[in-house]
């Protein structure tokens, strides 16, 4: 047999590539067990037979050793930012500090319907969190409500559909503007909150096109949603201009935070002119993410979509005690006002703030703007060796990540996805392929900040080393991964014919 | 076959329409297909919906990206593809023919001079292939 080998980027060692895990479901043997459960039979007699189960309920039956030796073997055959660089564009894959785990812990055992006066520290965290946020934003005031980005989106663009009706201009807005290049979640957001979506495209320099905007403006404009730095991973040249034209309309411009890796201590949405943004705190604060999360979207607004901000909000009292502006936790808010209501049960999802928390304070407000600009170089870095190799979407000074085009090699037979299936032969996470989509055979790369010179060099390295075999041996490269647990996936059949269901072998 | 075949007319984001009295059939064309890759999923309006000219008529999903795809006319949905509901590699294998999305009920013929003559369309692409695709 051929014992199969992967690199290791870091040190260069070849280790084997480790086997495929089976299923608990396989290895299940009858009568395995990791505990024997006393009593069983008593609690049986005491249902009554018409609620008790007919058949047995099929779950895998092992001993306690069996499923941790599964569990750690998957964790093995798993490709983390603990064990390599994971470029992913616009996830900020970027290392995420143990101190995190360890004060999100130490509120392990805390119920999220405990007395208010019992939970003072960590109300005190969330209250002091929101401050930080809106100061590093430029903002007036924050939720931290809403689990993940694209809910913040949901939330924000219920606000603005509250600020106009309140303004007697609901009945006429009901489009949103958002740029070829947004993310796929911002229509989405806007489509669910019941509006129509206006794309508007990217000029030569890949900014927004501003006439292009100009010309989609008017007064059924409820906003226009931004990211900024875009998805190109440019700051948008002339951001001013867009805000104030759609300013001018009665719009408000929703900032779309996935890409503030690039601007913490460098510049503040809020002074750019936007109403709000939000922050991906798993992506900007180094919290875990991929997979699911969870996350967390805190949205930081300007003052006048305070009032319309989800409740309950957390409130200061005199004595400098902190509490929630509503009763009880199980009812609706007291006083709703102008709020648009709760978009998360209770107050979001707080251990991922907790280590948010742990992160901004642990770096300061001086170590924020180091990695965001210490993320900036690393990108510049990487697109600075990589340019001669790959086109460039729009070739100008990249923020925190940039945008190369496979165009050049899939001439030559290589695809943007062949190039990132190569790339986990290199040992590499592949980058986000195929967005946005203004850029045929996008690859889209963020090194962040986190990784030293060494790793990037290599990552560069075998960048190169693919787009010379595009050329000799393209074939090789279509094959790859050859030195991965699965060779290369069919993923049109996984698509068109998925198999969603474990089902028991006859 | 014509990968732009001279029977048609096209719109700008790569649909394609045959008028046949005041029903016309349309479809998304093999440049677009090319450009999507594998399709494995599409989304076509109901029979009896209205479709607005430039506005997204349904989805085309392929395993690179979802992508709307734009009525090229307006009018009435007389007809749906179930097929290629059902078989999303038809818009691949054949997106002149079995793979059509749906039939519309003419609004305004005059739209139809709003769109591209094969000849337009085909420096169209070109154009578009030169920006960096294939």
């Amino acid at each position: 047999m051929t014992i199969r080998t992967q690199v290791i980027p870091d040190s260069g060692v070849k280790t084997a590539v480790p086997a495929l895990e089976p299923l608990l479901v396989e290895i299940h043997e009858e009568g395995r067990a990791g505990r024997h459960v006393r009593g069983g039979e008593e609690a049986d007699a005491l249902i009554p037979a018409a609620f008790a189960r007919k058949a047995p309920l099929g779950l895998p039956e092992l001993s306690e050793p069996q499923v941790v030796r599964h569990f750690t073997h998957l964790a093995q055959l798993n490709y983390a930012v603990d064990t390599g660089m994971y470029p992913l564009g616009s996830c900020t894959m970027k290392y995420n500090p143990k101190i995190n785990d360890r004060v999100a812990s130490l509120f392990a055992d805390l119920h999220p319907k405990q007395p208010q006066s019992t939970v003072q520290g960590a109300l005190t965290l969330l209250a002091e969190l929101e401050g930080m946020l809106a100061k590093l934003t430029g903002m007036d005031a924050v939720t931290l409500q809403p689990a993940a980005g694209a809910q913040a989106e949901f939330t924000a663009i219920l606000m603005f559909k509250a600020y106009h009706q309140k303004r007697g201009e609901g009945a006429k807005r009901h489009r949103v503007i958002v740029p070829d290049t947004a993310h796929g979640t911002n229509p989405a957001s806007a489509a669910m909150c019941g509006f129509q979506v206006t794309t508007v495209k990217s000029d030569p320099h890949g900014n927004i096109d501003l006439a292009s905007l100009k010309a989609a403006l008017g007064d059924d404009v409820v906003g226009l949603m931004l990211t900024n730095p875009n998805t190109l991973g440019l700051f948008e040249e002339r951001l001013r201009e867009v805000c104030d034209a759609v300013h001018a309309v009665g719009g408000l411009v929703y900032g779309d935070g996935a890409n503030m890796n690039a601007l913490l201590g460098v510049a503040r949405p809020g002074d750019l002119g936007f109403d709000c943004i939000h922050i991906n705190v798993h992506k900007t604060f180094s919290t875990p993410h991929g997979a699911g999360g969870p996350g967390a979207g805190p949205l930081c607004v300007k003052e006048p979509l305070r009032a319309f901000l989800p409740k309950p909000w957390i409130v200061r009292d005199e004595q400098g005690r902190y509490h929630l502006d509503t009763a009880r936790d199980d009812q609706p808010p007291a006083g709703l006002g102008d709020s648009i209501g709760r978009v998360r049960t209770f107050l979001g999802n707080f251990g991922v703030l907790v280590r948010a928390y742990t992160y901004m304070r642990t770096l300061g407000e001086e170590g924020l703007a180091e990695a965001s600009n210490d993320a900036i170089l690393a990108a510049n870095y990487l697109l600075a060796q990589l340019r001669e190799h790959y086109d460039v979407a729009f070739d100008r000074a990249c923020m925190h990540e940039f945008v190369l085009s496979a165009s050049r090699q899939k001439k030559q037979g290589v695809s943007a996805l062949d190039v990132a299936k190569a790339l986990i032969d290199e040992g590499f996470h592949p980058p986000t392929v195929y967005f946005p989509l203004v850029v045929p055979e996008a690859l889209m790369i963020e090194p962040t900040e986190t990784e030293p010179r060494e790793t990037l060099d290599a990552f560069a390295a075998a960048m190169i080393r693919i787009a010379e075999r595009a050329k000799t041996d393209p074939a090789s490269v279509k094959a790859s991964p050859v030195h991965a647990p699965l060779a290369r996936l069919d993923e049109v059949t996984a698509a068109r014919n998925p198999k969603l269901k474990w089902q028991r072998p006859t | 076959m014509s990968t732009v075949p001279d029977d048609l007319q096209y719109s700008k984001e790569h649909e394609w329409v045959r008028a046949d009295g005041d029903v016309a059939t349309i479809g998304i064309t093999h440049f677009a297909q090319e450009q999507l890759g594998d399709v494995v999923f599409v989304e076509l309006p109901e029979k009896g919906a209205t479709v607005r000219q430039f506005s997204s008529l349904g989805v085309v999903e392929s395993v690179k990206a979802a992508s709307d795809i734009y009525a090229p006319i307006s009018g009435e949905v007389v007809e749906r593809n179930v097929k290629v509901m059902e078989k999303p590699e038809l818009v691949n294998t054949a997106p002149y023919g079995d793979g059509w999305m749906i039939k519309v009920r003419l609004a305004d013929k005059g739209e139809l001079t709003q769109l591209l003559s094969p000849t337009d369309y085909r420096s169209h692409i070109g154009e578009t292939a030169g920006a960096g695709g294939d």
